[in-house]
């Protein structure tokens, strides 16, 4: 392995300029990327472990939240707007992180005791639904209001002309603020690291630990996070093209 | 067909309908007439119980509402399938081809089965000049095209009576009389219609009445030939006057 790589570096002239130029030695090299190369796996496997799904499943559960915390924002009952408004000021008014360590750490020091996963399940998902709800709230009241009066002429219920009407053309009007919030919840992930969730950034953090190469696994850790929002970004295009097909351009 | 007693509607404050009686017999066309703000929408509104009134009672085919009490949420249904509504705006819905915007009623409302309800609607889209356009979305339609999917839509639903609060009135001057045309021919189909329209014109040829309502209240109704020819009232003459 170590020897294929030297060949190929040696063939490219360019690359032995480099190494010269910054006088860094060839041995050093190839201890960075033997490091390198080596530390893939395992924050490879933190993503798919812990990161991804973490993402996934909050945003699923947050989007739930939000539209459930959007119809009581937008009901006529005042109690539910009540709660609601309580709910999406407290999330939206404390830090992530102290949400964390509230569920991890605060709870856990009153019997309470919630492993490292669930809990960050239980905060990014009440995080992610705070913040939704509000995108998917002003996407409900952007619908003009005669669809609504459309919807309910041909008989529709409430929750008929939400489902048919009013929520498939909210969707198109959220998908790009929505988009941002789920490229923020993938790098937020990494907050995790602190109630000891070994998702991608806190395997990065235990390699560098013991290798003590900081910056070389710091960066390779942020190349990791900067690929995977670089490919959701691209299905929010497709997913933004594929809405706009019943939009006058 | 339809009789309205003493209806009245009130936003706040604002009395809007101040004592609506009118009876509409089956298969007329009645039009509606009057000065901006005078409650011609409100009322079709009201017919459709896309506004709830404040009293009174309307009665379409043989299901009647009584505004005076509460009124259950079924008896807002049963009332509200007796008429279909044809909006100034169309309210199309800009997600749905033409031919799901006239199913949708039929299948998720009525559970009418799929197949059965596509067969209608190509045939309602038909009808009105659209058998090639089914599968365009509304921001593919001119304004007229889309005004007649709207007409196809409320048809879908077989109402017993057919709202059209100025149905051409958004629409380019050269795309009024296609609209107008499937509204005739539906006239001519003996379905009852009650239209509101500064269409003079189509009031003339088409409408058995023409009612002129003013400051909530129905001041006048009479045929056409006689409204446009002999007003009875000093309000209407000065309308009339107006808008010729
Ligand atoms: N939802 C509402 N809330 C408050 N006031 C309203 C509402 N809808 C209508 N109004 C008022 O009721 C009055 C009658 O309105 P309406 O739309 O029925 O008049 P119109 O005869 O249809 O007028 P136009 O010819 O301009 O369409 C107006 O003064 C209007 O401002
Ligand atoms: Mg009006």
């Amino acid at each position: 392995m170590k020897m294929a790589r030297t060949m190929k570096f040696q063939k490219d002239g360019s690359v032995k300029m480099f190494w010269n130029n910054l006088t860094i030695e060839p041995e050093k090299m190839e201890r960075y990327l033997d490091i390198a190369q080596s530390s893939l796996l395992p924050l490879l496997e933190g993503a798919l472990v812990y990161t991804l799904p973490l993402t996934l499943i909050t945003f699923s559960l947050g989007l739930m939240i939000a539209v459930l915390t959007a119809l009581a924002r937008i009901s006529t009952i005042k109690p539910l707007q009540w709660i609601a408004r309580f709910y999406v000021s407290a999330i939206r008014g404390t830090p992530l992180l102290v949400q964390l360590f509230i569920l991890f750490y605060g709870l856990g020091s009153i019997g309470i005791v919630i492993d490292p996963f669930p809990a960050a399940i239980v905060g990014f998902s009440l995080n992610v639904g705070a913040y939704a709800s509000e995108v998917i709230r002003a996407a409900i009241l952007s619908i003009p209001k005669g669809q609504w009066e459309a919807a309910h002429m041909i008989g529709m219920s409430y929750s008929q002309s939400l489902r048919r009407v009013i929520l498939p053309q909210a969707t198109r009007v959220s998908i790009p603020p929505l988009s941002n919030t789920f490229i923020s919840l993938v790098k937020d992930t990494s907050l995790a690291s602190l109630i000891l969730v070994t998702e991608m950034f806190r395997r990065a953090q235990e390699i560098a630990a013991t290798t003590y190469e900081v910056l070389l696994l710091y960066t390779e850790v942020a190349m990791l996070y900067w690929i995977i929002c670089f490919i959701l970004s691209l299905i929010q295009g497709r997913l933004e093209h594929r809405f706009d097909r019943y939009v006058a351009r | 067909m339809i009789s309205v007693n003493g209806l009245h509607k009130q936003f706040g404050n604002l009395e809007v309908l101040k004592g609506i009686d009118v009876k509409v017999n089956k298969g007329q066309v009645i039009v509606v007439i009057g000065p901006s703000g005078s409650g011609k929408t409100t009322l079709l509104r009201c017919l459709n119980i896309l506004e709830m009134p404040t009293s009174g009672s309307i009665t379409i085919d043989d299901e009647t509402g009584d505004f005076s009490k509460p009124v259950g949420k079924r008896k807002i249904d049963l009332l509200r399938r007796k008429s279909a509504m044809v909006f100034q705006h169309y309210n199309l819905f800009p997600h749905m081809t033409a031919l799901q915007n006239v199913m949708e009623g039929p299948v998720i409302v009525k559970k009418l089965p799929k197949a059965e309800a596509r067969k209608k609607a190509e045939q309602l889209l038909n009808k009105v000049g659209l058998g090639d356009k089914l599968d365009f979305y509304p921001h593919q339609l001119s304004g007229g095209q889309q005004q007649r999917v709207g007409i196809a839509r409320a048809l879908a639903l077989e109402p017993k009576v057919m709202l059209f609060d100025e149905p051409t009135s958004a629409l380019d001057p050269e795309l009024v009389g296609e609209v107008l045309q499937v509204m005739k021919d539906l006239a001519g189909e003996g379905i009852t219609m009650v239209v509101v329209t500064h269409e003079m014109r189509f009031a003339n040829d088409v409408a058995d009445e023409v009612i002129f309502m003013d400051e909530g209240k129905i001041l006048e109704r009479s045929k056409p030939s006689e409204m446009f020819t002999h007003p009875k009232e000093e309000r209407t003459k000065q309308f009339l006057n107006l808008i010729q």
